[in-house]
């Protein structure tokens, strides 16, 4: 048996198996199928300061290799995780990441300093949402904003700080340059790209924001490219996700240079995407003869 | 706990054009299974399971049945599958119908809102009124199940192919001039469910409505299933896979 640690940003985790934020809940749901202990950690659903309804249905499009969503950030606020979510996280035994996103830069200062002396283990600010109208994207895509959002929850929490970035940007490395300048810890990437579906029958898009946000296997080779581009331009380490949906992927993922993986939308075909690349990484690992897996980051020998 | 597995198809017909019956051997997934619940069908190739309500139970025979209409690619390719050939499901997940001990109920399809129908009038038997309405009598489906079980069977069609010449609507109506419920369930277009839920309040009688939406996760994690619910007096999202997909009709924000 290989080691399976990995260490982002000086947080340890078990395996470098994270659900991503958006698809896992609080992990209510799917500890009805496995124990959340086996999970490397776990990014919670994005949480604002005040409970949001969220977008209008239909909220989610099927696509060739993966799906359009567009929930808009339905969650119960600040206060609901606090009291009701994070207490019970806490006895998972798994690492925990506050996913947070606001409005404003004051919003996500005052949210990130709500995590400060509790059981979150890392703070992960969504600059990056495709779903809002306010805050969201809005951030994430000019580096100047992202790196004064950055500065600005940076001072304001004690925790690990990792920043979510957007893929829908021309260049991905100058918001993951901004982001690292002003304090991050860490960035994660990506998040889902902008995409759109329109039911020809009704000349009607099938999403009610009309617009949403694609994940899935068809954006995996884009986000191990945009991996690969932020891992030769930062020195801060990187967690890789978008469309991960096997242990092989996940492989190559670390290899484009993430030291951990967040996975989503794979779990919406297999409950169990997780438990299985877990015991794959076992076995890649066994077969290939590597005795850290965390050795593989940023591998990759390029032409 | 939710179980996914793949379970053989023991039984499979069309029982109308594009309208499939599948008898499942699942044993774990009966003895746990309620009348309304559903699965999240997987569809070889495509990326997104589909919710397919849960027709019948049989927990001593250790089978479900899923009954459902081919409505694109996804589930035509369901469709597909052979007897014999497994299944790949997950359930029983959401929230089935509540049953009043000892009551009268009444139970009404609209076209492919038909298939829950048959698992809850079948616990009432004889004390059942099933109403189902279809455009035709070409897709007049699983009136010999209700037959069968004694319960009291009303078709109606659009175009009076087959049984009254109108909407069920107007057999509720119909129903309710003569005879006494407890409970109406009710399953089909959101149009239908609202004249239902109005004539159920009308006559003070509890009403619970199986409603529908696109689904991701089917478990209550990914929060696509919207559906319109007031709660405490206040209007909010709740999930139709978790939260529902059966509702207390009160509960429901209609005309969105």
């Amino acid at each position: 048996m290989s080691n399976l640690k990995v260490s982002v940003a000086g947080v340890e985790f078990k395996n470098p198996i994270i659900p991503a934020s958006g698809a896992f809940g609080y992990g209510r749901e799917y500890e009805q199928f496995y124990p959340l202990s086996i999970l490397g950690g776990i990014s919670v659903k994005g949480t604002t300061l005040h409970r949001r309804e969220g977008n209008p249905p239909p909220r989610v499009a099927e696509t060739p290799s993966g799906m359009l969503n567009s929930v808009g950030l339905q969650n119960g606020g600040a206060e609901k995780f606090l009291n009701y979510e994070l207490p019970n996280l806490a006895t998972k035994d798994t690492r925990i990441i506050a996913n947070i996103a606001g409005a404003t830069v004051e919003e996500c200062a005052q949210l990130a300093g709500m995590m400060n002396g509790t059981a979150v283990d890392m703070v992960e600010l969504n600059i990056s949402c495709p779903n809002v109208k306010h805050g969201g994207a809005a951030f994430g895509t000019n580096p100047v904003t992202a790196a004064e959002i950055t500065a600005a929850v940076r001072k304001a929490t004690d925790k690990p700080l990792m920043v979510k970035l957007s893929p829908n940007v021309t260049d991905i490395t100058e918001i993951a340059k901004a982001v690292e300048a002003a304090g991050a810890d860490a960035v994660s990437l990506i998040n889902t790209l902008l995409g759109m579906r329109i039911d020809i029958k009704t000349g009607r898009p099938i999403l009610k924001n009309n617009v949403g946000g694609l994940s899935g296997p068809a954006v995996f080779p884009i986000a191990v490219r945009m991996v690969w581009q932020v891992y030769n331009a930062v020195n801060i380490p990187i967690v890789g996700m978008g469309g991960i949906a096997t242990a092989e992927d996940v492989i190559e993922m670390m290899m484009a240079g993430a030291k951990a993986v967040q996975i989503g939308a794979a779990l919406f075909s297999d409950p169990f995407a997780l438990v299985k690349i877990i015991e794959g990484l076992n076995e890649y690992c066994d077969a290939n003869g590597i005795k850290n897996l965390a050795d593989i980051t940023g591998t990759v020998k390029p032409w | 706990m939710y179980t996914q597995g793949r379970y053989p198809i023991i039984k499979k017909s069309a029982i109308a054009k594009g309208v499939f019956d599948f008898t499942i051997l699942c044993p774990e997934i009966a003895a746990a299974a309620q009348a309304g619940q559903f699965a999240q069908v997987a569809a070889d190739g495509f990326f997104l399971r589909r919710p397919i309500s849960i027709c019948d139970i049989d927990k001593n025979k250790g089978t479900i049945r899923l009954v459902f209409e081919v409505r694109g690619k996804g589930t035509d390719k369901i469709s597909q599958i052979s007897c014999g050939d497994l299944i790949d499901i997950i359930a029983p997940l959401g929230n089935g119908f509540k049953k009043i001990e000892g009551g009268k109920a009444i139970c009404i399809g609209g076209g492919i809102g038909t298939p829950p129908m048959v698992g809850i009038a079948k616990e009432y038997g004889e004390n059942a009124t099933a109403i189902s309405g279809f455009r035709n009598s070409s897709i007049a489906i699983l009136q010999d199940d209700f037959k069968a079980m004694g319960a009291k069977t009303i078709l109606c069609t659009d175009d009076g192919s087959a049984g009254i010449h109108g909407f069920v609507t107007d057999a509720l109506k119909n129903v309710l001039a003569n005879e006494n419920a407890d409970i109406i369930y009710a399953c089909g277009p959101m149009g239908m469910l609202k004249a239902i839920v109005d004539i159920a309040e009308e006559n003070g009688i509890e009403c619970q409505v199986s409603l529908e939406q696109r689904m991701g996760c089917g478990v209550g994690a990914c929060l696509v299933c919207a559906c319109r619910t007031v709660k405490d007096g206040k209007e909010i999202y709740s999930h139709v896979c978790k939260d529902g997909p059966v509702f207390d009709s009160k509960e429901v924000v209609f005309g969105e």
